[in-house]
């Protein structure tokens, strides 16, 4: 055993407890501007850093207990900083909706491009029933079609590649999610009571197109309408 | 020089449906009336081994096999090793050529491309016509 931690100021000898009470006084004194630390977790954590600490409590102890306070306090912002994002929204709401808008293009792309291309072979079908030179012409403007008809595939390849850039947003998050869950729901329940106090319900009808699954037709459109008369 | 078999099977392959079409009907408009389909690398080995084709017009970027890899496994059967292969891809790095022709791919179309690139490539690979 060296002098100092005889001496009584190493934490685990007589001092521990003063110092541990100065500490959870400060982190009172955080908690009491709104700070949301819970003042005993971050306890146990200066005490298993301080565990590690040999020597005499000296300034550079106190300095450390100071960045620690420091690190407790930039923790917390950051929590309420990430909490504002609305993570669970951005999961939950946000990334399913646009990997399912994203992948209605494609679907809408590709639905139109079969019909471009049904129509234009029967136009090429006709190109053989007429003079060479108006043949000529349609298989022309035919081939012009089928070359710009390319768009769907590299439209499409380019698409998958956001959806998978979006997939992986969405397991970032989640992870983001699974560390501060609790903050996430405090901000949540807020959120929703502040949401229902300002509904813009006009806003709240402009959706853009509904998707394929969601859709409704025109004659439901038109049963709704005649349900009125 | 014996001239170009119009009748000779081409497998194109493509997992877009709008694409093998559009491949189809420019290689009719050229005169290659027998095209068969495959969606996938798999599909299309499947099909490389049940039937002797002329040349194989082939997408990259696709599930569960790739055309990297079809082409692969078609340099690697003793059967299949000599036939054209041409690469139709939206994949232009200078490494995707590279590793296509390290695999031995016959030749390679960026997407989009035009029916002259098509028809200037399949000379390329099966002469004149």
């Amino acid at each position: 055993m060296d002098g100092a931690h005889s001496g009584g100021t190493n934490r685990r000898g007589g001092q521990a407890d003063p110092l541990r009470a100065e500490l959870e006084r400060r982190l009172q004194l955080l908690a009491d501007h709104g700070q949301r630390a819970d003042p005993k977790d971050i306890t146990a954590a200066v005490e298993s850093i301080m565990a590690t600490v040999e020597g005499d409590l000296s300034a550079v102890n106190l300095k450390l207990y100071a960045e620690i306070e420091a690190l407790g306090r930039y923790i917390e912002s950051a929590k309420a900083e990430i909490a504002e994002v609305r993570p669970d929204e951005i999961r939950d709401q946000h990334l399913p909706t646009a990997t399912d808008e994203l992948e209605a293009i494609v679907g809408a792309t590709e639905q139109a491009t079969n019909q471009i291309l049904e129509a234009v072979e029967s136009i090429e079908e006709v190109a053989g029933e007429v003079d060479e030179a108006k043949s000529e012409k349609i298989t022309g403007a035919v081939t012009q079609v089928y070359e710009a008809c390319n768009f769907q595939d590299i439209t499409g390849q380019r698409i998958t590649k956001v959806v998978t850039a979006l997939q992986e947003i969405e397991r970032k998050v989640d992870a983001l999610l699974a560390a501060f869950g609790e903050e996430m729901a405090r901000n949540q329940i807020k959120r929703r009571q502040a949401e229902a106090a300002s509904k813009d319900d006009e806003k709240s009808l402009m959706n853009g197109p509904a998707s394929p699954n969601e859709a409704v037709s025109q004659e439901d459109i038109d049963a709704l309408l005649a349900s009125f008369d | 020089m014996a001239g170009v078999d119009f009748n000779m099977p081409i497998l194109v392959v493509d997992d877009y449906k709008t694409m093998l079409r559009i491949i189809r009907n420019l290689l009719k408009q050229l005169g290659f009336n027998n095209v068969d389909e495959a969606t996938d690398g798999s599909v299309a080995l499947q099909k490389l081994r049940d039937k002797k084709y002329g040349l194989v017009i082939s997408d990259w970027n696709m599930e569960p096999m790739s055309g990297l890899q079809l082409l692969k496994e078609v340099r690697a059967d003793q059967r299949l090793n000599d036939l054209p292969f041409i690469m139709v891809t939206a994949e232009s790095k200078s490494e995707n050529v590279v590793a296509a022709k390290e695999a031995g791919v016959t030749n390679y179309i960026i997407k989009p491309f035009n029916a002259a690139t098509l028809k200037t490539k399949l000379t390329a690979v099966i002469g004149q016509f």
